[in-house]
Order: C-alpha cells, then structure tokens, then sequence
C-alpha cells in the first residue's frame, strides 16, 4: 500500500516540510477493497453519516460532558480515591486530589477508637462545613446515564443491525497489523492523513483510520461500558442484588477509583477528538455530524 | 363578589375535574415521590421504578467480618442538642439533652399512623426483640464508605407487633434533629433493614445517632435517619416538608 509518509521515511526532516499538497492526492487507504460501482475518490461534499449515527452522537455527547461535568461535581464533595471496599477521611487514601477546598481540611473533633485494642477503628466528629453540589449533582449525574445508556444501546443495536460497526468501525483482516498502526500514528503527527470521516464503502465517504477505529471502539466496547458497570458497582441496591459486580473490582471504593480513571480517560478522548476535528476541517466535520452533508 | 363566586365555582370545577383525574389515575396518585415537573426528579422517579422492576427483592447487601471493620467518620447533624448542628429546633433539641443525661431511660419511639396498635417503645421494649447484629458498609453520598456492626432490631418485626393495616405503602421516620425521611414498604420490610442500637458491640453513640437509628442497607447513608423520636406508617407518598430530602433538592430514594 502506497503512503506518503513512506516516501518521508528515508528523510525525516524532508519529510516534515514537504508540501501537504502532494499528499493530499496520493490514493487513501482500502483502495484495493473498491467495490464495482463503488466510486474511489472521496465527495468532494463531505462525507455522510446516518442519521441515526448523528442523532445518537450529539445525545451521547451531551451525555457525556454532563456526567464529566456532575461527576467532577460530585467528585469535588470527597476528593479522595482508595482501594477496596471502604475508604474515607479517617482511612488512608489511594490519592488525594487538591481539587475542593474538602481537600485536607483540619475540622475534625479528636478521634475515638472503638476498642483499646492496637489499630482499633477510630469515630470522629465532623466540624468542617465541606463543599457539597451532590443535592443536584448526583440526580443530573444518573439522569444523564440514562440517556447515556438507553442511546447507548439503541446505537450498539443500530450499529450492528446496519453493518455501521462492521463497516466502518472493525479493522478489516490484516489491517491491523503493528507496521500499519505506526504508520498510521506517523501520518496523524505529521499531519498528512486525509481527512478520513464518513466511513467507506457504504456512504462513498473516506474511511476511518485505523487507530480512529481502534478508539471508537475502545471508547464504545470498553469505556463507556467500563463507566456504567464501576457506576453500578458503587450502588447499594444494584451491588445487593448482584455482588460481583463491586466484587470483581475488589470492592465499591475500587470500583469508583477505575470509575475515575477510566472518566480521565474518556476527558483525554474528547479533547484529542475535538482537536482531530478542528485540524481537519471543523466546519466541514461539524456540518457533516449535524445537518449530515 | 360575584367575580369571587365565579372564581370560588371555577375552582370547584377545576378541583372536581382534577378529583376525577386522580380517580381515573388510581393506583398512581400520591403512591409515588412527586417530580414537581422538575426534570432531576423525574430521572431519580425512573431510577427508582427500573430498580423495583428489574432487581430481585430482598437480596442481602454484604455483609463483612469483624476484621473488615473501619474508621467511620460522624458527619451531619451529631448532637442534636447543639444548637449550632445546622439542622436545630429548640424544643426537640432540649427534649433530646434531657433524655440523654437520663441515659435514655425515658426515651420513648411512638409508632404511628396506619397502624392498628399504634403505641410507644422504650429502648428496652426494642431490646426484647429478638436481635440482628449486621457488620455492613455505610455508604455516603459524599463519595466515602465505611464498614460498622449495627445491631438492633428488624423494623418488619416492630411493624408487625404494631399490625400494618392494608394499604400501608411508606414508612417515614421523624428525628430529635429536626429532619425527618421515608422509605417504601419494599425497603421497611427488607430483612437488613433494623433500628440500631448498638454500633462495633457497644451502645449506639451519640454521634451515630442515639439511642436508637434506622439503618437502611440497600439505599445510601443519609437515609439511615439518627435519633429517631416517631415512625408513621402511610398509604400515600408524604414529602414530609422541609424536614424531608425532597424540598431541600436531595433526591428521596438513594438506592442509586
């Protein structure tokens, strides 16, 4: 398969000050997978996304800054994060986050132990008026899961019944491959992948590349799901009825510190994708996920 | 005058059509938290029906050894006789320091309402009950947790001595702190559900919520209400005011 960062790879340096020009008109990948009828070149329009693919990514989407946002809320009422199945102010913390002025406060009655053993578990009385947004911020907080998770599944349902997430999304056979994923990750840094956002062949739209692909479905197979089941792993009532779910993260504190982490990386995900965006033509990808042309 | 009786008829008319709206809607009305068309109200209503729908009845929460036992912070209201505790009422303030400096001796819990014996408990009315003791995690809206024995006595028992008439769908709970809470008949009568009045083997302190406070294991912390003073038994949802969760923007079921 020819690529243009191939060309640069005997010249590094040439290669970064090469006109884009040039690359921009060397033939995108899967063209060897052209269909009869199936036109080569990428719309000169843009590209198009279903319908239903805009509709359930704007929801998403808006699910997702909502519950980053309630969640951080929520997060910011005991910026602490532990291991295991209990944790608090009295107990060692995992990690502390400056990000609450609960952070390390000293408003706390002398402690008193519950027995005269060595290491007995300690009570003490709360003097500090915390910071505490969780009347509003929890209930917004699972008002948006649940239309993170009911979109969610109608899209997975969509998406597979349409061939959406075969088509576009899963790497073809061989594509995935290690030199192919470099290659990939060398055109994104220097900044000469076609602007690859339809999803081809079905639409005539370029099709995504490999570690786009490889995100999208990181983020819709494993992420997001990864963040409604550590979600429900810190629920009394759901881990009551089904106790592996805290279970297999070693307990309910465990589980809200993967919930975090895995909600740093989906921040991470949203700022490289908005970027993605702006560099390959933010008028033109915002038009095609919202009016579709 | 005649405009105020025509406006007293149009309210006739518009609380006889919203009678009849309730009639129709029987089997809705007042049986579930109200959402005051607040969108945040209307999600924890949806949480809360899917959860009655979806999860199996009376599954136990975790219960732990002795050794899993933690530290607990005491956060809240923790003496309802300071008059500097945020929520304070004076006269229920006074009536808990004069019942605590008596040990509690006196202290009385009256069952009421939908209840064919309705009455009152001492401590040791409660104590003769046959006990459970549950080593469980208290899990705090704030994000923290912490793992204490509770012992006490099943609130299903106590709601059976004092004969549930039919009908009685919510149990709500009023406290010395000038609060008050409420929890279906789904989760009163659940087997972990218990007033406590022991706390890690020793009486319940006053921090915790002495001398006797609910624990609800399936719902998070602040609805395991302390100091509890009266229980009443009801057929229709009560936002019980400004004492409850609900008016104060906190949603009233937690099971999350």
């Amino acid at each position: 398969m020819m690529r243009g960062a191939r060309a640069g790879a005997s010249a590094p340096l040439h290669g970064l000050v090469q006109p884009r020009v040039q690359r921009r008109i060397l033939p995108v990948r899967g063209d060897s997978d052209v269909q009869p009828g199936q036109p080569p070149q990428i719309h000169a329009s843009g590209p198009r996304h279903a319908r239903w693919v805009r509709i359930s990514h704007w929801i998403i989407a808006t699910g997702v800054v909502t519950l980053a946002v309630t969640g951080f809320v929520i997060l910011m009422a005991h910026p602490r994060l532990y291991w295991g199945a209990a944790g608090n102010d009295l107990t060692p913390a995992l990690l502390e986050l400056p990000i609450s002025r609960n952070h390390h406060h000293g408003g706390w009655e002398r402690s008193i132990p519950f027995s005269t053993a060595a290491g007995s578990a300690v009570s003490a009385v709360r003097t500090y008026d915390i910071l505490n947004e969780n009347s509003w911020g929890r209930s917004l907080h699972f008002l948006a899961a649940w239309f993170l998770v009911v979109t969610g599944i109608v899209y997975v349902a969509a998406g597979i019944c349409s061939g959406h997430i075969r088509h576009h999304l899963l790497p073809r056979a061989g594509e995935f491959t290690p030199r192919l994923l470099w290659q990939d990750l060398v055109g994104h840094l220097r900044r000469n992948n076609p602007p690859a956002t339809g999803g081809w062949p079905t639409t005539g739209a370029a099709p995504y590349g490999l570690i786009q692909k490889s995100t999208y479905l990181g983020v819709v197979f494993l992420a997001l799901p990864m963040m409604v089941i550590t979600g429900m792993a810190m629920s009394p009532a759901i881990t009551a009825a089904f106790p592996f779910l805290s279970g297999m993260f070693g307990g309910s504190q465990s589980a809200r510190t993967v919930h975090f982490f895995v909600f740093a990386t989906l921040v991470l995900f949203v700022l490289v994708h908005v970027s993605m965006v702006i560099l390959s033509g933010f008028k033109r990808q915002i038009r095609a996920m919202t009016l579709g042309s | 005058m005649k405009t105020e009786k025509i406006v007293a008829s149009r309210r006739t008319l518009i609380t006889g059509l919203a009678s009849a709206g309730g009639l129709l809607l029987a089997g809705c009305s007042k049986e579930l938290p109200p959402t005051y068309g607040n969108i945040l109200r209307m999600g924890d209503l949806l949480t809360y029906q899917s959860q009655r729908l979806l999860l199996p009845s009376n599954s136990l929460a975790k219960e732990y050894d002795r050794r899993d036992i933690s530290s607990i912070p005491a956060i809240g209201n923790t003496n309802p006789a300071d008059s500097h505790q945020q929520t304070y009422n004076a006269a229920r303030g006074s009536a808990y320091e004069h019942l605590r400096a008596g040990g509690f001796a006196d202290w009385r819990l009256s069952i009421e309402g939908r209840v064919a014996r309705p009455g009152t408990y001492s401590l040791t009315d409660l104590q003769r009950f046959p006990s459970r003791a549950q080593i469980t995690k208290h899990t705090c809206e704030e994000g923290w947790s912490a793992i204490a024995e509770w012992t006490g006595v099943q609130l299903r028992r106590v709601l059976e001595a004092a004969g549930m008439l039919p009908g009685a769908r919510f149990v709500n709970f009023y406290a010395f702190d000038d609060t008050a809470d409420g929890i279906d008949m789904h989760d009163a009568l659940h087997p972990q559900t218990i007033l406590a009045y022991g706390m890690n083997g020793r009486e319940l302190p006053v921090p915790h919520g002495a001398p006797v406070r609910l624990r609800v294991e399936t719902q998070l912390g602040y609805k395991s209400v302390k100091f509890l003073q009266r229980i009443v038994v009801t057929n229709e949802f009560d936002d019980l005011g400004k004492l409850g969760p609900l008016q104060n923007g906190w949603s009233w079921y937690v099971g999350i």
